[in-house]
């Protein structure tokens, strides 16, 4: 039987005010990949269409790739293009 | 301390946290809000982050920075909130025996910055918009009015 997981997503700067929101939680089929819990937040999430397919990721504090497996309890950040400085 | 502040930067502070005898070569990077002639009246720029990664991500940095000058020091801080035009956003202030090293340090730092970091910056105008900027300085959206 497949295990289940939480993962909570986070949400910053353009992406947080096209969502609304700037943080969910999401419980999870695990394993799960970075690229399946976007998928599923642009369809679940009222608003959420307008985010993109392929955003920058983290995943726990480092920058992640789309296909990066995730893990219950993991913290998953969709970064806007980077504009510091 | 930590990287981030919602203060204005104190070079001075900045410039004793480098110093020591056996450097001979200090920099200081500042980049500071810009208002230019083709940028729509920029008042402030509201900086946001992820603050936690960034944190994280900074110590990640200043370890490369270690391992590839070990004989350097170098500190920076970036501020958040709203910036108004000509107060700095960043310093980087970087200290090696030589003035070589120093200057490539600071960089080193701001492109690692502008790289890595997830930092977001809004520029608020003088017709009251708000537009999220984007890594290149051009509009990315328009925000909320």
């Amino acid at each position: 039987m497949p295990a289940q997981g939480t993962v909570r997503v986070l949400l910053f700067a353009r992406y947080a005010e096209i969502a609304g929101r700037d943080h969910v939680t999401l419980s999870v089929t695990l394993p799960t990949t970075v690229r399946e819990v976007i998928r599923r937040l642009r369809e679940e999430l009222p608003g959420a269409r307008a985010l993109p397919e392929h955003p920058l990721t983290a995943v726990n504090l480092k920058q992640a790739k789309l296909d990066s497996p995730l893990h219950d309890g993991d913290e998953v950040a969709l970064l806007p293009p980077l504009a510091g400085g | 301390m930590p990287f981030l502040t919602r203060n204005p930067i104190s070079i001075d502070l900045l410039l004793r946290e480098v110093a020591a005898p056996e450097c001979g070569g200090t920099c200081v990077f500042l980049g500071t809000v810009r208002a230019g002639p083709d940028e729509g009246g920029v008042m402030a720029i509201e900086y946001s982050a992820y603050e936690s990664m960034v944190e994280a991500e900074i110590e990640r940095i200043l370890a490369d920075v270690c391992e590839r000058w070990p004989h350097a020091r170098a500190v920076l801080r970036h501020r958040l909130g709203t910036i108004p035009v000509g107060e700095a956003s960043i310093a980087i202030v970087a200290a090696a025996p030589h003035r070589a090293d120093a200057f490539e340090i600071c960089r080193y730092l701001i492109e690692a910055v502008k790289q890595r970091l997830p930092i977001w910056k809004k520029e608020s105008r003088v017709d009251g918009s708000t537009i999220w900027v984007d890594p290149a300085g051009r509009a990315a959206a328009a925000g909320p009015r």
